[in-house]
This record gives structure tokens, sequence and C-alpha cells, in this order.
């Protein structure tokens, strides 16, 4: 199993308690530079540290938060290309959609390939529906979009022999022959993120790997789908783990009372994901309208909320209010001592039917270094191995 | 004749495209483009259209339950559209009245070809740019929330609200249907087309263009300058009503159409 560690890079000081919403509007003028470098620097000595713990670094992309100071996952990957020795570098990812120019992702990915000498894992994603708006890419058809860029990127990446022509629906490029060529042949691995079961299905016809985000037991859902994809492609082999990614959040302590007291710091992104204005939550088109119009009737202008249930189906509530152990019950966190979560990991993995990539979110809001440090490294030094242990014997035993 | 009233909308085809169709009243046609919202047939302006028109009322393409065919994307494609339209069905002297994005649609039609039009009536019309590139002429829609566009557009509000508990399975697929084809349609540029406005003078039928007193989607100064760019355009202000005078006065609305279109009315 490969892990990664992850952080979004926040602006924790601008959580203001009586914004309305932390994204899209709050304006810059509550980001202080200097206090954004420090926290720049420090997020990437975090990642830093998870190379030489052996951890994998997956990093991510918003726009216009303070909830994520990470405006282009290609930045801090080239950062860390350059930087670290042994992780994979995991962009999740790149909302190709909402890009004008998916030559330049492709340009761009491929030299953060070779700089890294082969350590990209290359995630294209639809994006959350509030970031439509800085974009500005339109929200209805996005998916039409995204295919198109997906094709011409990674044609661009295969292609050898010169100049090849686009005429699409969306791109035009009379020469496509970019410099440098990727690294990993023949491309690096593909990732995208799906909580929606359509996408899940259409990765899995691709045989891309699909990442699903604090979905708790609702993942096995999204993999199932997946599967069906894929067996659906005309493949005669059962679906490899190595296509199933799962992010939670985890947070490790010497004693169980420190590992909860860090669950709760990092916890703290759930409370941000609701506080979106109004109009910016769901953007006519970026949902189906039928789901869309469903979801209005149910709660008006509000929008979705992320329910989690328990293992055996048991509702849970709203993700976003949950306490640490309800986020535990649900599968969003693993949390306590090494022992506890390796526990818990291992509870979960049976649960859903196995991934081969577990994304964990080590970082967020308030939780300061000293601590994710300590939290990451616990986890790398007694959880990991165990863990590694535990996915071999699973995956002999299959 | 007597008159046939129609209570519901009819599926019918035209021009190639299953549409969603009212029509009402005897008399000569008036081709009445809805806004963004929508058009049902229980709005009162039809009827009372209908009492001096034959009101041909679409969902355009993708609103209602109007098919969308894949490749149409731009109002200028509505246009086209609607002059397939008003070929098939051979619609003679008609009067072409929009409201706001029926409007721009009609705006845009008219710039084509007015051979089979003798009238053209624009209501709080959208879909030129005036202001500077820092400076919107139009609210932005899709990045207001809902209660704040229902105080710009109505003069009375309260006859806006949706209640998301109370409507219809139907009514919702509509509402949203409604609000991803407009996002389809005018998005960016937002709610106008860069070419239009320096193509108006091309319009040569008489036109009235109607502005809602309290409008604050589309001011009235916006309307004006709207007008003053179509030769010999009256601009009219109807008080007591915003963004959509049709649903708001709907009686004085259609008198005012009435009485453009009856003979010596456009002097």
């Amino acid at each position: 199993m490969k892990i990664y560690s992850f952080t979004e890079q926040s602006y924790p000081d601008a959580w203001l308690k009586d914004a309305e919403s932390l994204r899209v509007n709050l304006p810059n003028r509550l980001c202080d530079p200097d206090v954004a470098s420090r926290l720049y620097n420090r997020y990437l000595d975090e990642w830093m540290l998870a190379d030489d713990l052996g951890l994998n670094i997956i990093v991510n992309e918003h726009h216009a938060t303070a909830t994520c100071m990470s405006a282009s996952v290609h930045l801090t990957l080239a950062i860390l290309a350059r930087q670290t020795k042994r992780a994979r570098l995991l962009g999740l990812g790149t909302p190709i959609a909402n890009r004008n120019d998916p030559l330049r992702v492709a340009e761009e990915m491929s030299i953060i390939d070779v700089i890294s000498r082969g350590r990209l894992e290359m995630g294209f994603i639809k994006g959350v529906p509030y970031e439509i708006v800085p974009s500005n890419a339109r929200p209805v058809r996005v998916m039409d979009r995204f295919w198109e860029a997906h094709d011409l990127i990674l044609k661009a990446m295969t292609t050898h022999d010169g100049p090849f022509s686009w005429e699409g629906e969306y791109f035009q490029y009379r020469s496509v022959n970019i410099w440098p060529r990727p690294y990993q042949q023949p491309h690096p691995p593909v990732w995208s993120s799906s909580s929606s079961l359509g996408s899940a299905r259409a990765l899995g016809a691709r045989g891309h790997i699909v990442a699903t985000v604090m979905t708790g037991y609702r993942a096995k859902t999204v993999f199932d789908e997946y599967r069906k994809g894929w067996k659906e492609a005309g493949r005669p082999q059962p679906t490899p783990l190595d296509r199933l990614a799962y992010m939670g959040f985890v947070a490790v302590g010497r004693s169980e009372a420190e590992g909860l007291r860090r669950a709760e710091l990092v916890k703290s992104y759930l409370e941000t994901n609701t506080r979106v204005a109004e109009p910016y939550k769901n953007p006519p088109g970026f949902m189906a309208a039928s789901d869309a119009a469903k979801l209005f009737q149910r709660v008006g202008w509000r929008g979705p909320a992320h329910q989690m249930t328990t293992k055996d189906g048991k509702p849970l509530g709203s993700a976003a209010q949950a306490s640490v152990a309800a986020t535990i019950a649900g599968g969003l966190m693993f949390a306590g001592t090494p022992e506890q979560v390796y526990e818990q990991v291992v509870d979960f993995y049976q649960a859903i039917g196995g991934f081969g990539h577990f994304l964990m979110m080590t970082q967020a809001g308030h939780m300061d270094h000293k601590d994710t440090v300590e939290s990451m490294t616990l986890f790398a030094q007694e959880v990991m191995p165990r863990l590694a242990e535990f996915h071999a014997s699973a995956q002999l035993a299959a | 004749m007597l008159e046939r009233t129609e209570t519901a909308s009819q599926l019918t085809e035209i021009a190639g495209v299953r549409l969603d169709l009212i029509k009402r009243g005897t008399g000569r046609p008036l081709l009445l483009l809805h806004p963004a919202i929508g058009i049902k047939p229980t709005d009162q302006v039809i009827s009372r259209l209908a009492q001096s028109f034959t009101v041909i009322a679409p969902a355009h393409p993708g609103f209602g339950r109007s098919d969308l065919p894949r490749g149409m994307t731009t109002v200028d494609d509505l246009a086209y559209f609607y002059l397939d339209f008003m070929d098939a069905l051979d619609l003679q002297d008609l009067v072409v009245a929009g409201i706001s994005f029926g409007a721009w649609i009609a705006a845009e039609i008219a710039i084509k070809s007015t051979g089979r039009i003798s009238h053209l009536v624009l209501a709080d019309a959208v879909g030129i740019k005036l202001g500077d590139r820092e400076h919107r002429d139009i609210v932005d829609i899709f990045t207001t929330k809902q209660s704040e566009v229902d105080q710009l557009a109505y003069h009375d509000p309260n006859i806006a609200a949706v209640d998301h508990g109370a409507i219809t399975d139907d009514e919702a697929q509509i509402m949203f249907r409604n609000r991803e084809t407009t996002a389809l349609f005018a998005w960016s540029p937002y709610m106008f087309d860069p070419k239009l406005a320096g193509r108006l003078h091309r319009i040569r039928v008489p036109t009235l263009v109607l502005w809602g007193e309290s409008d604050r989607i589309t001011l009235p100064d916006y309307g004006r300058a709207y007008a003053g760019l179509i030769a010999g355009a009256r601009f009219e202000l109807i008080e007591k009503a915003g963004h959509y005078p049709h649903l708001e006065r709907p009686d004085l609305f259609s008198q005012k159409i009435a009485d453009f279109v009856s003979p010596g009315g456009t002097r």
C-alpha cells in the first residue's frame, strides 16, 4: 500500500468565525504576505520530512480561498520535484476543465516528471463547484471539456514524431509537439477523484486510478462502480487494488488523548467546506439539472451536505459538525495511538474491500508544526511498516 | 370563429426541434420570447395578449420541456433557429416581443432578417455591453444570492420567492433546467454578445423598448442607451414593475404592445 501525506496549505488565521464565506469572496486583505510566506515554507518543510520518512506526497489546488493557498498544484509539485528524493509526487489535482490551455498542463507535468526522474502521479479533476467562479470556466458540460483536455494531454505526452494539430470542440492547436517528453512511459499514472458514481465508472473504463475523498463507507460503492467500468472495457483480470485510493484524516499521538487532540485540529478542515456563500455552492450545470432540482426541493439554496454513516449504514449526520468520535466511526478519521490508528485503518480497509493507496490529511487549520511533525513521524515509524505487512498478506490471501 | 383556449402547453416539432409550445388567441401573430426564468401557460400576460393577437409562446430550445439540439450553444444559434421556426410556420407580419433574455434573442433575430417581422418589442433587454472592461452593465445573477436577485429584479419581490418545500417535481425540474440552459448560453461573455451593439443599426422595423422603472438587474439608462442604438425606437417606462413587467403589470404591458401595433401606433 502506498501512503501519501497531505496538507491543503491553508491560512487559518483568516478563518474568521463570523465570515459567511471562506472561499471565493473572502478579501485577500486578510492575507498577510509575511504570514503566508512562513506558512508556505513550513508546509514545504513538512513535505520534505514526508520524503525523509518514506512517505509519499500529495498536493492539491484551490483558488481564491483561505482554506488552501495552493493556487497551482504544478508549482508545488515543481518545487518538490527538485527538493525531494524518493517520494511519489501526486497532484490531485489539476482542474483541467477550468484551465484554458491543456497543452500547458502537458508541458508542465512533463517537466515535473523529468526533474523528479519519474516520480509524478498525475491527477486530473473536475474541481469543486465554487471554483468555477474564479476560473470563469463555463459550469455547463464541464465533463465534455474535461475529457477533451484529458485526451489532448495524453496525446501530447505520447506523440513523439513531431507536431500534430487539434481542432476540437473546446480547444484548438495548430502545432502540438511538447518538449520535454515525460520521464515515465508511456506517461505518468493518471488519477482522478470521484465520489460521483458516473465518473467512477468512466475512470474504471480507462483504467486510471480513482481516489475517493472522505466518503467514508460510501467508498465501497464508488470502488464497485469503478470495477464495473473496468470490467465493461473488456479486461479479464479483476481490478487491481493499485487502481483504488482513499483519502482520510490521520492524527497520531503517543497517547490516545494526544492523538485525539490532534484529530480535533485536523478535523477543522471539515468545517470550512460548508462555509461558502450561497451562489457559489452549486453553479448551474455543474451538477445534473435533475439532481440539482431534487437537492433544491430537499434543502433549498443551501447546497449539498456530506452525510456520514457507520460501517453498518447507521446515519451519523453531517460531517461538517461532527465530533472526532463520529468522524472515526464514519471512516473519515483515523486517530489515537499508533496501535489504534493501525486497527482503524485495517478495519476500514476490510469493510470496503481494500485499496492500494492511502492518502492522509496529516495537517489542517491551526495544527502547528510540532504537532504535525510528531503525528507524521509516529505514523511513518509505527503504523506504516505494519500496514505494509498487512497489505502484503491481504493481497496474498486474495 | 370561436376562440380556442389552451390551458397547457403542447409538445410539437417545429423546424426539426421538439418544442414546448403555448398557442392562444386569434388575430395577427405575436411571437413571445420568454426570459431566462421561463414561461408558464398560467402567466396572465398570455391571455391578455391573446385578446389582440395569436400568441405563439414557445419555450426556447433547452428551456421548459423543449429539446436542446447538441450544437445550439449561443444566442446566435437560437436566433437562427427562430428564423427557421418563422419559416416553418410561414409567419408573416409578425410582432416579435421578447423580455430580458428573450429580448436579446429578438434583437439577434432582427439584425439578421426582418422580412417576416412587422414590429419589434424589447422589454428589459440584455445582450449588449456599454460599460468599460471594469464595469458590468448587468447584475451577475450567477454569483448573487437568490433572495438578492429577487429584490433587484422585482418591484414587489414577494411574488418571486419560490418555496422549495412546496414546488412540484415537474416545476423543480424545469426551474433547474432553465437555469442550466441559461448558463450554457450566457455564462461568458456574461449575458451579452460583444458584437450586438455594433449591429443594432440593422434593425429597420418599428421598435418599442419597454422598461420596468424598478428594474435593478438592468437599469433604465441601459435601456435608454439600447433604444438609442435602434433607429426610431421608442423607449417607455412601466411603473411599479422591475425586470419582468410582463409578470408584474401584464395588463399595461399587453396594452402598450397592442397600442404600438395598432394603425398609427408607431407614430
